[in-house]
């Protein structure tokens, strides 16, 4: 394959390391985690979602989860994107923004209310408004819900992404961009705990 | 997509239905790259695997990536584990519909139902034994946005008698509910 694997790059795993045995072990999730990424980033067709679009969320998600090898990688595939450049300052001040702790969220009315934990209800500064653009900006606000309080999830979001002009079909690449890179950078920060601890 | 749904309003074992916000594609209308990206062709009765096969190439790679953290059991963690790894993302995402099906799964493979079902009633703080808490506390710290996994959670899975290939398991599965719950939660909603 011609992409090196970005979860062993990012995690720093060497061919013939301990972890990278470890990985071979599951070897089609290894590769299949990849597949997932090259679908993402490197699609058949992007006319849903745009690469400059997929590369500004997936900066601002992994940015919103704090300084880490995969927040960089994602960072600089914005900045080497077409017209990227120019989203970086707006992406770098939404992320300082929109940065809190979760999950947390509302569960629904009933025995599980006692429980329901609030937190910042994320929107886009008015200043990045317009470097963003209608879609993006529906964009990060929903993926700030997806990132820390999924739970608040409701059928009133998905109309607003559809307002902001996301088909159905983009909407889904969508959520599973974000989703998948909340997989990813636990993979990442899980193996990379996991070589410091036995090194 | 549907109308009122009955949603569960607390997280349980039974067996629940989901419902999608937005449109899945008609049965009719799949063609042989949809139902590679469905992997098994029965899953296009499901509505959730009908709007997710809108995307078939990522549905496709998703499929093989959670078959293989979850079914392949050489040299790792039981599946009743992998399971509990889930069930306990799931809890603390507030993920009901995933919850369902893993604590069920959890249950059925470790025959420890009352654990499981206090991990759903308490939450991830329900104390369930040395081994089954390092694996919901590992779980929890990898869900939590900062990730704070760190070398203490290594040392309690360790101490609990997991080697690094479970340890390994347990990172991936834990990891892959981070992904399962974001499609679940956004995209539709658990019905009675």
């Amino acid at each position: 394959m011609s992409t090196p694997d970005i979860i062993d790059t990012l995690a720093g795993i060497k061919p013939g390391s301990a972890l990278d045995a470890l990985r071979a072990k599951r070897l089609q999730a290894r590769e299949n985690a990849q597949k997932s990424y090259l679908s993402l980033f490197e699609p058949i067709d992007a006319g849903e979602f745009s690469l400059l679009e997929r590369a500004a969320v997936a900066a601002f998600v992994t940015g919103l989860h704090g300084e880490s090898s995969v927040a960089a990688f994602y960072r600089d595939k914005l900045a080497a994107s077409a017209g990227g450049a120019a989203l970086l300052e707006a992406i770098d001040a939404e992320i300082a923004r929109g940065k809190t702790s979760g999950p947390y969220g509302s569960f629904p009315s009933g025995p599980l209310s006692i429980e329901s934990t609030a937190g910042l209800i994320y929107r886009v500064s008015a200043a990045s408004k317009s470097a963003l653009g209608t879609r993006l900006v529906a964009a990060l606000e929903h993926a700030h819900l997806l990132v820390f309080r999924p739970r608040d999830a409701a059928s009133s979001d998905m109309k607003a992404l559809l307002a902001a002009g996301w088909s159905n079909t983009g909407i889904v690449t969508f959520s599973q961009l974000v989703a998948f890179l909340s997989f990813q950078v636990r993979v990442v920060s899980g193996l990379r705990t996991l070589a410091v601890a036995n090194a | 997509m549907s109308a009122s749904v009955n949603p569960p309003v607390a997280f349980t074992q039974d067996e629940l239905g989901w419902v999608s916000w937005i449109e899945p594609l008609p049965e009719v209308e799949l063609t042989e790259r949809h139902f590679n990206g469905l992997v098994d062709r029965a899953r296009a009765k499901s509505e959730y695997f009908r709007l997710l096969v809108r995307d078939p190439e990522v549905l496709e790679a998703r499929t093989k990536t959670d078959k293989d953290i979850f079914y392949n059991v050489a040299d790792g963690l039981p599946r009743a584990e992998r399971e509990l790894a889930a069930a306990a993302t799931s809890r603390y995402n507030g993920c009901i519909y995933c919850a369902s099906v893993h604590a069920r799964f959890a249950s059925t493979y470790s025959k420890r139902r009352e654990d499981v079902q206090k991990l759903l009633d308490e939450g991830v703080s329900a104390d369930l034994g040395e081994r089954w808490n390092a694996v919901v506390k590992a779980s929890v710290a990898l869900a939590s946005t900062p990730i704070t996994f760190g070398p203490d959670n290594i040392a309690e899975l360790r101490h609990a008698g997991l080697d690094d290939a479970e340890i390994v398991d347990v990172i991936n599965c834990a990891s892959f509910f981070n992904w399962a719950n974001r499609l679940m939660l956004s995209l539709g909603e658990p019905s009675k």
